[in-house]
């Protein structure tokens, strides 16, 4: 597997100009010849489908959804990163490039992770044109707030609805070159394959989810902006129909999958409270300002009711291990710290997976009125939630999924191993390393869509020249009667269980061994759980109706089919990284005080999948990570 | 202009503003009857005795206003019935109150009181006598006028004719708190800071109109059964024939 | 709890919907609306029968998939709630619940209680947008912009496009919708070009897809999970005549 990252030369600092110097282009009159597929209509594939049609491309834009406008990055709350340094505190691109990398535990790509702070003012610029209601100060600039693992405060705002404010702000973008007929928009489409010819990404196989058709789609390249793959531990924060099956199925093409073991687990959640649960709901981190982490002493008080539990007899675990960051030690050590309390039997709730945050000392410092004003929406979230009310009783949280920083490899250029095909957005690997940090996520979407590929996309196009092959073709033929294939086999196996229970089943095998913290024997199991898993889903799965209308059924099977091959391939990779590093935690690697040990030797580098056939143990490559501008530290939060 | 769906819109509030103002110039003219024969039969033949483009301009502005309100109505309806074809199982609502969803019913009644009232008192079809009543009090000279008193009081002693009118006058009450606050909201002349003033003014002219039209019915019915006396005497015969006060006819 | 479900089906736009009554036991209190909603699915799978089918994603409030009139209510009877936030805690233990597709012309059934929305979208390529090329902006501070009209159009912007509004309105009007929409353009400084062009462009978008008719009585704003404000139609109502008379005179 050809791992070039095609890095410019040069120094950091110039590297994106200099790229964009040597880039080929495409004559404006030729734009029109060439088309273009962009799966997904997030932040990644909204901005990158409307500046790409914008320029002249003809692109075709597809989403599962029943609108461009509610994709998934629609959920996202607290803001967006940028280096304007309006606040004049010291920030700058090279700090929120260093921000960036060092958050991510140094496993992410410096002139990437660069490129990324350069093109974060543009974006913000862009998107106040675009008339994104950011957050003002009272002289009518642009407000800041600030977030964790920075010292500056640099991210803008637009209440707590940011991502959904810049994400209509594309789909805006995006509706005009719809009427402008320059982007076809394909809603309630979901891509089951990617068609390769000659080695090139060529076209996509689709099915409409509302009259069952499979359609072939072709094109000079395809775009993946499809997000994350939390959903493999079925409780995540991700909306239910987030999947993996584009990316995977663009990686059992060929196309290399980089560090699927590197998932973010957010520790303010509101935990689970029965087997009902479908999804799992964020609170804002900023609770952990005024709210006390703890548990009870004593397993035997965990049923009690927690303001009759004495102060003797709680543990402020947070506080007692991290003296100096206390309650607001990292997401990741939070999180594992919550799970090592309820693992001894000391959780609260049901099922036993949920610790306190209590605003009881807070509320006698500040008053109750305080702290209505700070969080009074996320109090009101939670009463709605879980009819409590946190003013009175301390909350409950447990960590939950969110986010997932491993994703198709892709070069400088975001394109995959498989040329013409590239990768945006959360469905690609290269800017977060290990963790990504607050505010982040929606600035990669839109450098990657507004800002990124239309320079790369332009260099390829330009080399490879305009043609697209015949959806008639049989190469095309052949994807399509494989993807008719795959539903057959869903709908025609007629077992007794649903595609729901196997979801939920692989969910808590990856939660168990995959989840905060892992470790070999336990990623081992499952593993083999997996597999056997997979082997039932293909004897009992029942899929009721149809494949030629709306069913929902059939299209979670589909989903979960890939989550299933996916979840293994997680395990995988975490089995094979041997050390802790960000959102990967192996218990085997810690220091006695039980904090993540990296491995720089043996480990900077990112982890690439190959595919070798369903049966195979798939190929690992390395790329190499080098750190020229910053040097490896080790975190520390004692 | 008025082609769009917010055409309509303005349409409906402008011809509303034309009758809204016009109800509550009628209720001032008719309340003059209780300053007795002569103020109101005055009134009325100064109204009459308008140069004719000034008379019949008016008409024509009322009858063009009722017109075309009740026509784009009418097409309103029918394109919010093609909208929403089908109906819920359960249809309930958490704001709109009866008033607000009843527009098109209390519209029709008191489109068809209108018809009723012009040709009971204006064209005085319904009751062929009237024509007959002239008098020379409220006359500017000596001439004869119409006796607009007589022609109230006699047509408020028919218990049927007083309750119609003041149901007519409830719904009027109904349909005017929400179409006078709907003028404003219609036409985009609302803003948040005084949207709670301005319902309260609707709801507050509404009962206004009911209670000032509403009263002339109530006093007439009050002095047939005795209960309580606002006009002269001599119109109420004990008899309760048909009246014949003294200067009807000669 | 055990309740008794009353659920609309229907196999598509072109057939005849019916209800069916389901039974459910044994749903949990602190499930959500949609939580329900899969468990009597699984119960269903197991009886042979075919799921039902509804528009969910990600079930946090601000996607704006989620629809179902609940009891006749859109998004249930909780105020400022999406049905996807809605719980169980909020129903009786053995209540029978209503459930129905968001009804309207505009928003065929594509099958059970999933509809079609995209008129929603067609109204933002109309003109929901502000023509701006890519890499083309001034610097963010370039304009600034008050923070009374930033905070305005926020309250607009946050508009989730659900449809609740056309479903509660008894003429599936998207006044609401079409108001936040161009309301939150219209505020801002950078807004100001398109103005007039956006709002009449959006307005026969709205007419076109089959839409009603605004009345104005406010049942879409208090269905409103995110509480969009009726001055957004006023608004709307006010540009659209600012537009229409500049238009005529030009």
């Amino acid at each position: 597997m050809n791992l070039n990252s095609k890095i410019p030369e040069g120094p950091i600092s110039d590297k994106w100009d200099n790229h964009r110097f040597s880039s080929k282009l495409v004559n404006p009159a030729n734009k029109r010849k060439f088309r273009i597929i962009v799966v997904g209509s997030g932040l990644a594939g909204g901005s990158a489908a409307a500046t790409l049609g914008e320029l002249g491309y003809h692109v075709d834009c597809f989403c599962y959804q029943d609108s461009p406008r509610r994709a998934h990055s629609i959920a996202a709350q607290g803001g967006i990163n940028a280096a304007k340094n309006y606040q004049n505190d010291g920030d700058s691109i090279y700090r929120l490039f260093y921000d960036t990398v060092k958050g991510g535990d140094f496993r992410s790509r410096e002139a990437n992770v660069y490129r990324l702070a350069q093109n974060s003012t543009n974006i913000i610029d862009q998107c106040v044109a675009q008339g994104v209601p950011f957050a003002r100060e009272y002289g009518g600039l642009l407000a800041n707030r600030s977030f964790g693992g920075a010292q500056v405060s640099r991210t803008f705002y637009a209440r707590g609805q940011t991502g959904q404010q810049l994400l209509l702000g594309a789909y805006s973008a995006l509706s005009r070159q719809i009427s402008a007929g320059q982007v076809k928009m394909h809603t309630r489409s979901e891509m089951l394959d990617l068609v390769v010819v000659d080695g090139h990404a060529k076209g996509i196989i689709t099915r409409n989810l509302a009259t069952g058709e499979i359609k072939a789609w072709t094109a000079d390249a395809v775009l993946l902006c499809t997000g994350g793959y939390g959903n493999v531990y079925y409780l995540s924060t991700n909306a239910i129909g987030c999947n993996v099956t584009a990316t995977y199925r663009a990686y059992r093409r060929g196309a290399g999958f980089a560090n699927p073991c590197f998932t973010q687990i957010h520790p303010t959640c509101i935990p689970v409270s029965g087997d009902h649960q479908s999804k799992l709901t964020l609170m804002s981190e900023s609770l952990r300002n005024d709210g006390r982490v703890w548990v009870p002493k004593n397993p035997e008080d965990c049923n009690k009711d927690p303001n009759e539990i004495s102060e003797n007899d709680r543990d402020y675990y947070l506080e007692r291990k991290y003296p100096s960051f206390g309650n607001l030690a990292p997401r990741d050590i939070s999180s594992r710290s919550a799970k090592e309390a309820c693992d001894e039997g000391r959780g609260v709730g049901p099922g036993g997976r949920g610790v306190y945050l209590d605003f009881a000392d807070s509320i006698s410092r500040l008053g109750e009125s305080t702290i209505r004003e700070r969080y009074g929406n996320l109090f009101q979230m939670y009463e709605r939630i879980t009819g409590e009310n946190a003013y009175k009783r301390p909350m409950r949280i447990y960590p939950a999924i969110h986010y997932t920083m491993g994703g198709l490899w892709v070069d400088y250029n975001l394109m995959t191993t498989i040329p013409g095909c590239f990768a945006l957005g959360e469905a690609n690997f290269s800017d977060h390393g290990a963790n990504r940090l607050g505010a982040s996520a929606l600035m990669q979407g839109l450098s990657d869509g507004y800002f990124v590929i239309p320079y790369t996309i332009g260099d390829y196009l330009a080399s490879t020249g305009a043609g697209s092959i015949s959806p008639d073709s049989s190469e095309v033929k052949e994807v399509m009667e494989s993807v008719r294939q795959r539903i057959d086999l869903l709908t025609s196996c007629k077992g007794n269980r649903s595609s729901r229970s196997y979801h939920k089943q692989l969910g808590q095998i990856m939660w168990e061994s995959a989840g905060m913290a892992r470790n070999a024997p336990g990623l081992e199991k499952a593993i083999g759980q997996i597999q056997d898993l997979r082997d039932d889903f293909e004897k009992n799965l029942l899929v009721p109706g149809n494949s030629s209308n709306l069913n929902a059924e059939l299209e979670r099977a589909g989903r979960v089919r890939d989550f299933l091959d996916f979840g293994e391939l997680l395990c995988r990779d975490a089995l094979e990284r041997n050390e802790s590093c960000g959102g990967h935690f192996r218990e085997e690697f810690q220091t006695e005080e039980g904090e993540a040990t990296r491995d720089d030797e043996n480990f900077a580098h990112a982890a690439v999948w190959e595919y070798k056939g369903d049966g195979s143990v798939p190929a690992r490559h390395q790329e190499e990570l080098k750190y020229e501008n910053v040097k490896l530290a080790v975190r520390s939060y004692k | 202009m008025f082609s769009s769906s917010l055409g309509k819109k303005y349409l409906m509030a402008l011809s509303g503003i034309v009758l809204v103002g016009f109800v509550l110039v009628h209720m001032a003219g008719n309340l003059q009857v209780f300053a007795g024969q002569e103020q109101i039969n005055s009134y009325a033949h100064s109204l009459q005795s308008l140069p004719w483009f000034v008379l019949w301009g008016s008409r024509l502005i009322l009858l063009s206003a009722i017109l075309i309100h009740a026509w784009t109505a009418y097409s309103l309806i029918m394109e919010n019935k093609a909208a929403r074809p089908n109906t819920n199982d359960i249809e309930i609502t958490k704001r709109a109150g009866w008033s607000s969803l009843r527009m098109g019913l209390t519209g029709s009644i008191i489109l068809a009181f209108v018809v009723f009232h012009l040709l009971h008192f204006t064209i005085r079809l319904i009751y062929p006598e009237y024509s007959e009543m002239m008098t020379t009090v409220g006359s500017p000279d000596e001439r004869e006028i119409h006796d607009a008193f007589s022609m109230i009081i006699s047509g408020f002693k028919n218990d049927f004719v007083s309750v119609f009118y003041i149901v007519a006058m409830f719904l009027l009450c109904r349909h005017l708190a929400h179409g006078f606050s709907s003028v404003f909201q219609s036409l985009g002349i609302r803003s948040e800071s005084w949207r709670k003033k301005l319902d309260l003014l609707s709801v507050a002219y509404a009962w206004i109109i009911f209670a000032g039209f509403s009263i002339v019915p109530l006093s007439v019915m009050a002095q047939k059964y005795q209960i309580f006396e606002s006009y002269d005497s001599t119109f109420f015969p004990p008899s309760m024939e048909e009246p014949t006060p003294k200067h009807s006819k000669k | 709890m055990k309740l008794t479900l009353k659920v609309w089906r229907q196999d598509g736009n072109d057939s005849d919907g019916r209800f069916e009554n389901y039974e459910l036991d044994g749903v949990s209190e602190d499930s959500s609306f949609l939580e329900m909603m899969d468990q009597l699915n699984e119960q269903l799978l197991s009886q042979g029968i075919e799921p039902v089918l509804f528009d969910h994603d990600c079930r946090e409030g601000i996607c704006g998939t989620c629809s179902l009139t609940i009891n006749g209510y859109a998004h249930g009877p909780e105020d400022s709630t999406t049905t996807c936030q809605l719980h169980m805690r909020k129903f009786r233990d053995g209540e029978t619940i209503t459930i129905e597709p968001f009804r309207a012309k505009a928003f065929p059934v594509v099958r059970d209680l999933v509809v079609d929305r995209s008129a929603f979208d067609r109204i933002t390529q109309a003109g929901g947008f502000i023509t701006v090329r890519t890499g083309s902006a001034p610097d963010g501070n370039a304009l600034p912009v008050a923070k009374s009209d930033s905070d305005k159009a926020m309250d607009a912007a946050a508009c989730i496009g659900c449809g609740a509004c056309v479903a509660s309105c008894k003429n599936a009007s998207a006044m609401l919708f079409t108001s936040a929409k161009a309301g939150h353009l219209n505020l801002l400084p950078q807004g100001q070009a398109e103005k007039d062009k956006r709002v009449l462009a959006m307005v026969s978008a709205m007419d076109e897809a089959g839409f009603g008719n605004c009345r104005n009585y406010g049942e879409c704003s208090a269905a409103c999970p995110k509480d969009i404000s009726l001055d957004y139609i006023a608004k709307l109502n006010r540009d659209h005549a600012k537009a229409k008379i500049k238009k005529f005179f030009s």
